[in-house]
């Protein structure tokens, strides 16, 4: 609800303050999306056209040479596939984690619930760090296998107090309801809680999986293996080695290291690895921004 | 009719608890699993910090040595340049970055138009769900000497006779990834204002409008009034953040021609740590943050709390 929508409903909506708010507004919005649309007409544009500066929000001299080499590259699509498949375990492990968490400690009478809600959160204020967190992941022996990136972040404190906070929001009334009628803890967490929170399990879902999409420090610190690299640190790989060759360009060296590699190639990466966020975008949006507010209450 | 009443009576009973809740018990068994494994196991690993690290011997076997990794990191070139760079980093984004999303927030709740509205707010949180890498990327092609549209287009226009350094010389390097880090967030960070506006009583601009107070007034004495303490405990947990720095961002804007400005904590642990191998010393440096950050994210609570805010704790 906006305040001062309603309280102005009798004004009319256009006015001349509106329009220049409105304009200002715009402008700070189309810097969010200009920057897409920008490497979006340069992963369709010729190398040599990008090379003179003359790509701004449309394609010249249009080619698609970027895409057919990325769809055609073996390892760029099994690292998209690989990718889809550790989103779709994680975010799985991690929700069925997190219910399991949160919807004991909701339960006032449980003995212990202080303790296991003290568990919980001191990880949220301090934990071992990256080299331990590392080496422990080497003495499990998870190191450079597909679990070093989906075991080790998959219970986040954060979700589980948001989830936590949902369920206690419901009447404890329906909890005693199912009880009398005989069910034991766990079909009343699968019958009454989960559907009723259908909405805020959606939520988390898209918080975890848009989460390890982008996640990236991961990968880099425990994975070798080629056949394991997530899109982003293939992404970030195509990414430095441009760079490389233009400081190297720009430090005077040879441009003969620079000419052949494809110079749309790297926007053309960029837009494929956002493409499957911006699809999804538009539908989940509010979701996140529900899940934002609701964190805020007690995070 | 009894059968029904004993389950009742035994929810609220106290003997016989675990009877009762075993089921809650076994829920948590792998949540607790995850926990001790995953965070409190490697909170063990921390002692390496004071050890002679062995791998072979593990860190139940190698020898402790005290400070000694301490005393040797903070005598380290690289270690009060990382230092500095988290702060003046974290520093600078948020005097930058702090005000953005309130202004925005209270320009957005202004607006009238719903549609509008809605469609711009679409437009900013969009950064937000991309990926440091993705960014990174597209901060390469933008901010490119040459190639890139702002440098391009700015010599194309005459303004400028030679291309800005925005990657590739120090300061220059500062303000682009502060500025950069603005962009990502103000959008993303007008949300917990915005909820906070919805809350303002709208009696208060009711009775604002009648005294003949007009837009701007009611702003400041009715609006950033009624937003105050959600800014102040932002603000205060902020500055309580201080010593935290992400690892993707410096990491991926980040290269070597600028690496004196570049170089944080978390890239500082990385090479030490991952790429070079050092374990010991890169989790002296680790716990030395942690320890720091520890303490100033409780002093914050501690100020929040003082100001009659609800505490993170």
């Amino acid at each position: 609800m906006n305040v001062s929508q309603v309280a102005n409903r009798r004004q009319k909506v256009w006015s001349v303050p509106q329009i220049i708010l409105a304009l200002i507004i715009l402008i700070i919005s189309l810097t969010c999306v200009l920057p897409f649309v920008n490497v979006a007409a340069l992963s369709l544009s010729s190398k040599s056209a990008i090379l003179r500066g003359d790509v701004s929000f449309w394609p010249v001299e249009f080619e698609a040479t970027a895409y057919k080499a990325i769809f055609s590259d073996p390892s760029m699509m099994r690292s998209l596939l690989f990718t889809v498949v550790i989103t779709v375990v994680y975010t799985a492990f991690s929700m069925t984690m997190t219910i399991l968490m949160a919807y004991p400690l909701t339960k006032k009478r449980l003995r212990g619930r202080k303790f296991f809600n003290v568990l919980a959160l001191f990880t949220m204020y301090f934990s071992g760090g990256t080299i331990p967190i590392y080496l422990n992941l080497k003495e499990l022996g998870l190191l450079d296998t597909p679990w070093s990136l989906i075991l080790p972040g998959m219970l986040s404190t954060y979700n589980m107090i948001i989830l936590k906070s949902f369920f206690a929001a419901l009447p404890g009334e329906l909890e005693e309801a199912a009880i009398i009628d005989g069910a034991n803890d766990f079909q009343v967490l699968l019958r009454v809680y989960l559907p009723l929170s259908m909405a805020s399990l959606a939520t988390l879902t898209l918080f975890y999986a848009v989460g390890k999409w982008n996640s990236f420090q991961d990968a880099l610190y425990y994975i070798q293996t080629k056949a394991y690299q997530p899109l982003q640190l293939k992404l970030y790989h195509i990414i430095k080695g441009s760079q490389a060759v233009d400081i190297a360009q720009m430090e005077g060296g040879s441009s003969t290291v620079a000419t052949s590699i494809s110079k749309s190639i790297e926007p053309a990466t960029i837009i494929f690895a956002t493409l499957p966020i911006l699809v999804v975008y538009p539908f989940v949006q509010r979701y996140f921004v529900a899940g934002v507010t609701i964190g805020a209450v007690k995070g | 009719m009894t059968a029904q009443a004993n389950r009742k009576a035994r929810l609220k009973s106290t003997k016989g608890w675990f009877m009762r809740d075993w089921r809650l018990y076994v829920m948590l068994i792998l949540p607790v699993m995850y926990y001790l494994i995953f965070c409190y196991k490697p909170m063990l690993g921390l002692m390496i910090a004071f050890q002679k690290y062995n791998m072979f011997k593990g860190m139940w076997g190698s020898k402790f040595i005290g400070l000694e990794n301490f005393r040797f990191v903070m005598s380290m070139p690289d270690f009060p340049v990382a230092l500095k760079n988290t702060l003046l980093l974290n520093f600078m984004g948020l005097i930058a970055g702090f005000p953005v999303p309130i202004v925005l927030a209270i320009m957005l709740n202004e607006l009238r138009s719903i549609g509008f509205k809605k469609v711009s707010q679409t437009l900013l949180y969009l950064p937000h769900f991309l990926s440091w890498i993705i960014i990174g990327g597209m901060v390469l092609q933008i901010f490119s000497p040459t190639s890139g549209i702002i440098n391009a287009t700015l010599l194309k226009w005459g303004w400028i006779d030679k291309s800005i350094p925005f990657l590739t010389d120090g300061i220059h390097w500062q303000i682009t990834y502060t500025l950069v880090g603005v962009w990502q967030n103000m959008g993303w960070g007008t949300i917990l204002y915005l909820s906070a506006i919805t809350g303002i009583n709208m009696e208060l601009f009711e009775a604002a409008r009648i005294d003949g107070a007009n837009k701007l007034q009611q702003i400041w004495h009715v609006t950033l009034p009624g937003i105050r303490s959600t800014i102040v405990v932002l603000l205060i947990l902020n500055v309580g953040q201080m010593m935290n720095i992400s690892f993707d961002r410096p990491f991926i804007m980040g290269n070597p021609m600028v690496q004196k400005y570049c170089d944080v904590l978390s890239t500082f642990v990385y090479r030490a740590g991952i790429t070079n191998s050092q374990f010991a010393r890169a989790t002296a440096i680790g716990l030395f943050q942690s320890v720091v950050g520890l303490i100033l994210i409780s002093c914050a609570n501690f100020f929040t709390k003082r100001l009659g805010e609800e505490g993170i704790w």
